[in-house]
């Protein structure tokens, strides 16, 4: 177990190590000069020009101005924002809460209801409701969410008015239509991935033996399918998580909602270098670490992981 | 006599007919018809348009649908209908082209990384699962950060996103393939490392690649039109659904249409590939059987 506990914490290191060699080499792959890119659309004497450049490091060679990079990054210290001149870091902090929230409360609805259906649409497999629901299921994952976003709003706000689409801060109604938006395609998605994962798991031999000692049909599904459907679920719930932060790039602009997926909008707009990397980094290393915490979890339910 | 032919008849057919349970598959029938339907639409574009994508009309602003313009005008009296079909092109354009790039770049390095292993593996598969950790639109938008916006940007950026993929499928493909007899065959009458990656091992892949690039173009038309969507794809003179759908996002309370249609449009493209591949999978797929 330590062995392998050893050796994943060794990979997700590794991993975060590529993410800031990335969002690092991000100015320095731009073209044009990174100190121009830092300053922006200020327009500034080519001395003063020079003397950012070297208060800002940028004559140093490439390797050690990365390392200073990384230094300042690990004590918290992303830059300051172009365009208002503020600590990076404080804004993610403020944003980051209001993005978490919507993504939690998203895979909340997404598991409870993508679950149930799941087992529903396998308890009653290959009938018709099952295929409606297949084809529904199928229908709702293509359904780009911001365009789910837009109906959603011209629903509930245009034309029953029942839910402002931006709602003022602190406002809770202001949550349901991105978590709603966000959760539609999820719940279906994860239905999927549980209906399949139960039926493969029917058609194993020891639900069989199960029925032959007598066993009720629910009693079988709850006590020897769903303890195997676990890891499939799990896994697929955590790649939610990480794939709802993403997303939440996009709903948080439409609903013009505070959070880091708008300020990472924000950011890539105004071209606002260490705003963009403030907020790509740690969105990456929220990721690297859910599925860390994942892959550690099998370890602990199935020896097969942390053994092979 | 008789006896022997019933026994016969009732031997369940070993082979069952995959031709025919396609052509009766539900999702298969309906996703093809839907792609057929698009490609239609997209490739005569030229034919099917009543007007000229960017000819302004400001007496004609936010017309609903009518005979004259079958899906309603835009903010500066654009026909949306003309608009939608050319702005299929280029969605499909980008989808298509996006998946060639991540295909053909992670295929490569999937086979480099399956085939030599060791330090090479390694690296290969370090900088994809550093690509992974920018979970899914979050690459593609950290990359147009850096090229800037534009439809190739919007191509090259959602491309690169797709490498990982191609390159794990691609790399697991190599290693059951590599220890083959054939392979060694190969080798025995001198055959080049390239010769053996490119002429033996690679056809043998490429049929699960293609596969699984035509299930991404989906998901690729999804990444692209969001990209546009958030004002960083396709510029204001070409039409291109995830940009028309910003377009006519601020004005949905009075003009619904502007957004609406080529909303749809990305749904009935991503759906049919999605049915496609269901219906594929349902048939070819042995746990569904």
């Amino acid at each position: 177990m330590w062995n392998y506990l050893g050796r994943r914490l060794l990979t997700s290191l590794s991993i975060l190590i590529g993410v800031s060699v990335l969002t690092f080499l991000m100015i320095h792959v731009m073209p044009g000069d990174p100190v121009k890119v830092i300053v922006g659309r200020l327009t500034t004497s080519p001395e003063r020009i020079e003397a950012l450049r070297e208060e800002l490091g940028f004559n140093d060679p490439i390797p050690l101005q990365y390392l200073n990079y990384l230094g300042r990054f690990v004590r918290g210290d992303m830059g300051t924002s172009i365009r208002n001149n503020r600590p990076v870091f404080d804004q993610i902090m403020e944003q980051l809460p209001n993005t978490l929230q919507l993504a939690l409360i998203t895979v909340t609805i997404s598991t409870i209801f993508g679950i149930l259906i799941g087992i529903f649409s396998a308890a009653t497999k290959y009938s018709l409701v099952d295929r409606v629901l297949s084809f529904i299921s199928l229908s709702v994952i293509s359904i780009p969410p911001f365009f789910i976003a837009l109906l959603l709003i011209l629903l509930f706000s245009v034309h029953l008015k029942w839910i402002p689409a931006v709602a003022k801060t602190g406002d809770p109604r202001g949550l349901i239509l991105p978590a709603v938006s966000l959760a539609l395609g999820e719940i279906f998605w994860l239905a999927r991935i549980v209906r399949n994962a139960v039926i493969e798991e029917t058609n194993k031999l020891y639900p069989n033996l199960a029925k032959s000692k007598g066993l009720s049909r629910p009693g079988i599904l709850m006590k020897h399918i769903l303890p195997n459907v676990l890891i499939p679920t799990v896994t697929a719930i955590s790649i939610q998580l990480v794939y709802i932060l993403a997303g939440s790039v996009v709903i948080e602009s439409i609903f013009a909602r505070q959070g880091i997926g708008g300020l990472a909008v924000l950011g890539i707009k105004n071209q606002d270098f260490p705003l963009i990397q403030g907020t790509v980094t740690v969105l990456a290393a929220i990721y690297v670490v859910v599925n860390t915490i994942t892959d550690i979890f099998y370890a602990v339910v199935d020896p097969r992981v942390r053994l092979g | 006599m008789n006896e022997i032919k019933r026994i016969y008849r009732d031997k369940p057919n070993p082979r069952p007919n995959r031709a025919r349970q396609l052509i009766t598959n539900f999702n298969f029938v309906v996703g093809l018809t839907l792609l057929s339907v698009t490609i239609f639409i997209a490739v005569l574009a030229p034919l099917l348009a009543t007007d000229d994508v960017n000819k302004a009309d400001p007496r004609a602003s936010f017309m609903p649908p009518s005979a004259n313009h079958w899906m309603g005008t835009d903010k500066l009296g654009r026909d949306i209908w003309s608009r939608f079909v050319f702005g299929g092109r280029v969605s499909l354009v980008i989808g298509l082209s996006a998946m060639v790039i991540g295909m053909c770049a992670g295929t490569v390095m999937g086979i480099f990384a399956g085939f030599y292993g060791g330090w090479i593996d390694s690296a290969i598969s370090w900088i994809t699962e550093v690509l992974m950790a920018f979970p899914g639109i979050l690459l593609a938008l950290t990359i147009m950060a850096i090229l800037g916006p534009g439809v190739n940007n919007v191509i090259l950026a959602v491309g690169i996103g797709t490498i990982p993929q191609f390159m794990r499928m691609a790399r697991s493909a190599v290693l059951k393939t590599r220890e083959m007899d054939f392979i060694d065959a190969a080798r025995t009458i001198g055959c080049s490392d390239a010769r053996i990656l490119f002429r033996h091992i690679l056809p043998n892949i490429i049929q699960s690649v293609i596969v699984l690039a035509t299930l991404g173009i989906g998901s690729a038309i999804l990444e692209g039109s969001s990209l546009s969507y958030l004002g960083l794809g396709a510029q204001p003179l070409t039409p291109e659904w995830g940009s028309m759908i910003n377009a006519g996002r601020t004005f949905l309370q009075n003009a619904w249409w502007v957004s609406v249609f080529p909303g749809l449009g990305v749904f009935l493209a991503i759906l049919s590939i999605n049915m496609l591949g269901e219906g594929l999978s349902q048939v070819f797929d042995p746990v569904n059987q």
